[in-house]
C-alpha cells in the first residue's frame, strides 16, 4: 500500500509539475471553468441579497394582518371597522398611555424613473400610521426630518434614493395629480423598507380617495407567542375575515418567490455553461494524457500501475478546476459584491438590493467546479490508466 | 547449467499484428535462448521486429502463440498487474530516446523504480547515488534532462535501469540518438554491466559498430534469428 501511495505521488507530481507544458491550453480551461462559476455566483449572489433584504425586514413579534387570501399588501383591504377590531384584540401590545401599538397603513404604486436606464418604475408609496416608524427596527431619519402629521410630505428611503431620480431631499415630485415635498431621508438597517417612500396614512388616504380603508395592519405583539392568539381571535370572530402572520413569515414568503425564480434561471444557465466548460476540461486533458503518453508508458514499463496514472490524470484536472473555482470566486466578489440592483418584488414594485456572496455561495460555486474537473478528467483518467505501454512508448 | 536454465527462453512464439484487413505476421513458432550474463546485439532491417521482440521479452507486448521465460519465470500468462510487478523487480529499460520525466532531476528519475519497492528514503537515496556513481554522474544528481548532453541523459536512463538491481536489461537503440564518442561511453559502460556485474542484456541496434560492443549478434529477419559469434 505504502508502494502504491508513493507512485501515486509521484505520478501526481510529474504531471502537476507539467501543466507549464500545457499553459495555453490549462489557462483556457482555468477560464471556462472561472466563467461559469462567475455566471453561478452572480445569480446567487443575487438571490442572496434580494432574499436578505427582504427576510430580514421582518419581525417576530410583530404581526401584519391582510385580507384573507391576499397573497401581498398591494392585493389586500382592511375596513376602518376591522381596524378598530384589531385594536381590540388579544395579544396586541399596548403604549404607556394604554393605546394599541399598531399602524393601520395603505400601500400604492406610484411611478420613479431609474437612474441608470431613466426608464420608469413602480416604487412603492406607504402611508403610514402614527406608530408606523416605532413598528419597524433600525429606522432612523438619516437627513432631513420626518413628514408632518396632515401634510403632504414625503420621507424616502435611502436606497430608493440612491437608484431613481427627483427624491432627492428638498425637492417635490409629483404622484398622479397631487404632489408632494420631499421633507427627509431615512435608513432601515438595509431592509426592503430602504426602498419605499413614506407620507402621513391620512393624507395618503385623502389625496387617492381611499378613505375608510387600509392595506395592512402592523401590530405588535406582547410576544412572539401572542401570535397564535391573536389568529385564533381572527379565525373565530366572523367580522374578520383577515390573515395574520408574523412579519418575519410574511417576508419570507414575500422573498421566496423572487429568489426561487433567480435561483431557477442561475442554475440551468451555470449548468449549460458548465457543460462548454467541460468540454473544454476534457480536451486540456485528452491533449495532456496525449502529450504525456510517453512518459506515461515509461513509468507503467518501469512498473508502476494504471491506477497512479488514472489518479494523476484526475488530480491534474481536479487541481485546475479548483483554481477556476476560486477565481470566477474571486472574480465574482471583485465585481458583484455590494453592486446595488433593483427588481420587482411581490408587490410589483421595485425592491432595491446589494449583491450578496457568502462562504456558502462561493462553496457551491467551488464544488460545480469540482465536478467539472471531475468529469473532464475522468475519462482521460481512465484513457491515462489504460494506455497500452507500446502504443504510449512509440506515440511521439 | 546455463544451457538448461536460460536467462530468457521463447518456445513456439507467433505474434502477429492487424492493419485494417491486412494481418501482418511477425514471428511464426519462434524459438530462442539467451543464457545468463549473455550480451546480445539483435540486428535485421526495419519492421523485422526487433523491438516487438525486446517488448516481449519486457513483458510490455504479448506472444499471440507460445511461452516465454525469462529466469525460469513464464510471464506470457501473467495479468497486467502481474507483468507490472514483474518488470519493476526484473528488468531495466533502456530507450533511444532516453524517456526521462524531463521536470525531475537525474536523482528523482533514477529513483523511480525504487519507489515500487519497500526500500526506506535513506535506502534509495543510498542506490540512486550507488547507479549514478556507477555511470560516472554522481556529481550531476539534480540536473535536469535539459541541463544535460543526450549522452549524459541515457547514462542517467542506465542508472534508472540499474537501480532496482535487475538481472535482465533490454535497450533499444540505446546510442540511436547519440554522436559515435557518447555511444561509445555508453556501450561500454553497457559492457560495464556485463562484464563486471553480470546483467544479461539485449541490445537491438542498427549500428554494426555497437552490435561489436556485443558478445554475440542475432540477425533478425523475416521471423527467423540467423546467428554468428563475434571475434572477440
Amino acid at each position: 500500500m505504502r508502494s502504491l501511495w508513493l507512485q501515486v505521488a509521484a505520478v501526481t507530481s510529474i504531471n502537476l509539475k507539467s501543466i507549464a507544458q500545457r499553459r495555453w491550453l490549462s489557462l483556457s480551461t482555468v477560464i471556462a471553468i472561472a466563467l461559469v462559476v462567475i455566471v453561478l455566483l452572480a445569480f446567487l449572489a443575487m438571490a442572496n441579497g434580494f432574499q436578505r433584504t427582504i427576510a430580514g425586514s421582518g419581525a417576530d413579534d410583530i404581526a401584519i394582518v391582510l385580507r384573507a387570501g391576499s397573497q401581498a399588501e398591494i392585493n389586500s383591504t382592511v375596513s376602518r371597522d376591522q381596524v378598530r377590531l384589531i385594536e381590540d384584540a388579544p395579544g396586541i401590545a399596548r403604549g404607556a398611555d394604554g393605546k394599541p401599538l399598531i399602524s393601520p397603513e395603505l400601500y400604492l404604486v406610484v411611478d420613479g424613473i431609474k437612474r441608470t436606464t431613466k426608464t420608469k418604475a413602480n416604487l412603492p408609496l406607504r402611508g403610514i400610521g402614527e406608530q408606523g416608524m416605532a413598528l419597524r427596527k433600525d429606522i432612523a431619519i438619516t437627513s432631513g426630518r420626518m413628514f408632518s402629521r396632515g401634510s403632504n410630505e414625503i420621507v424616502v428611503g435611502k436606497a430608493l434614493l440612491r437608484e431613481f431620480d427627483g427624491l432627492d431631499l428638498g425637492s417635490t415630485v409629483a404622484f398622479g395629480a397631487t404632489r408632494w415635498t420631499v421633507v427627509g431621508v431615512f435608513e432601515a438597517g438595509g431592509s426592503v423598507f430602504e426602498s419605499e417612500i413614506w407620507a402621513d396614512l391620512n393624507v395618503v388616504q385623502s389625496l387617492f380617495n381611499r378613505n375608510n380603508i387600509v392595506q395592512t395592519v402592523r401590530a405588535r405583539l406582547t410576544g412572539p407567542a401572542a401570535l397564535s392568539e391573536l389568529k385564533n381571535h381572527s379565525d373565530t370572530d366572523p367580522r374578520l375575515k383577515l390573515d395574520v402572520k408574523s412579519e418575519a413569515s410574511y417576508f419570507a414568503e414575500q422573498a421566496s418567490q423572487t429568489t426561487d425564480l433567480i435561483q431557477k434561471l442561475g442554475w440551468p444557465l451555470a449548468i449549460a455553461m458548465a457543460l462548454g466548460a467541460i468540454a473544454g476540461a476534457l480536451n486540456t486533458m485528452y491533449s495532456s494524457v496525449a502529450s504525456r503518453a510517453t512518459e506515461i508508458a515509461t513509468l507503467r514499463a518501469i512498473g508502476f500501475g494504471g491506477f497512479p496514472a488514472f489518479v494523476g490524470t484526475l488530480a491534474e484536472s481536479l487541481l485546475l478546476a479548483v483554481i477556476g473555482g476560486l477565481l470566477g470566486a474571486a472574480a465574482t466578489y471583485l465585481i458583484f459584491d455590494g453592486v446595488t440592483a433593483s427588481t420587482l418584488g411581490g408587490n410589483f414594485t421595485q425592491v432595491v438590493f446589494d449583491f450578496k456572496l457568502s462562504p456558502w455561495l462561493i462553496g457551491e460555486g467551488v464544488v460545480l467546479a469540482l465536478v467539472v474537473g471531475l468529469i473532464g478528467g475522468l475519462f482521460p483518467a481512465v484513457r491515462a490508466a489504460r494506455l497500452p505501454i507500446v502504443e504510449g512508448l512509440y506515440a511521439n | 547449467m546455463t544451457a538448461e536454465h536460460p536467462m530468457v527462453r521463447l518456445t513456439g512464439v507467433s505474434k502477429r499484428f492487424t492493419k485494417g484487413k491486412e494481418t501482418i505476421s511477425i514471428f511464426d513458432h519462434l524459438d530462442l535462448a539467451i543464457p545468463r550474463g549473455d550480451f546480445v546485439a539483435v540486428m535485421g532491417p526495419s519492421g523485422s521486429g526487433k523491438t516487438t521482440l525486446l517488448n516481449l521479452l519486457g513483458g510490455i507486448d504479448r506472444v499471440d502463440v507460445g511461452e516465454i521465460a525469462v529466469a525460469d519465470h513464464r510471464i506470457d500468462g501473467l495479468s497486467e498487474g502481474e507483468l507490472a510487478a514483474w518488470r519493476a523487480a526484473n528488468m531495466g529499460f533502456i530507450f533511444q530516446f532516453y524517456n526521462l520525466m524531463p521536470m525531475l532531476t537525474a536523482a528523482q528519475n533514477v529513483e523511480l523504480p525504487l519507489l515500487l519497492t519497500r526500500l526506506s528514503k535513506k535506502e534509495r537515496a543510498a542506490r540512486v547515488h550507488t547507479a549514478l556513481s556507477v555511470v560516472g554522474l554522481a556529481d550531476r544528481t539534480k540536473h535536469r534532462p535539459r541541463e544535460m548532453s543526450g549522452g549524459q541523459q541515457q547514462r542517467v536512463a542506465i542508472a534508472r535501469a540499474i537501480v532496482s538491481d535487475p538481472n535482465l536489461l533490454l535497450c533499444d537503440e540505446p546510442t540511436g540518438d547519440l554522436d559515435r564518442q557518447s555511444a561509445d561511453e555508453i556501450l561500454s559502460i553497457l559492457q560495464l554491466l556485463n562484464g563486471e556485474l553480470g546483467k544479461t542484456i539485449v541490445m537491438v541496434t542498427h549500428d554494426p559498430a555497437a552490435a561489436n560492443y556485443a558478445k554475440r549478434v542475432l540477425h533478425l529477419d523475416k521471423g527467423r534469428f540467423v546467428e554468428r559469434e563475434l571475434a572477440a
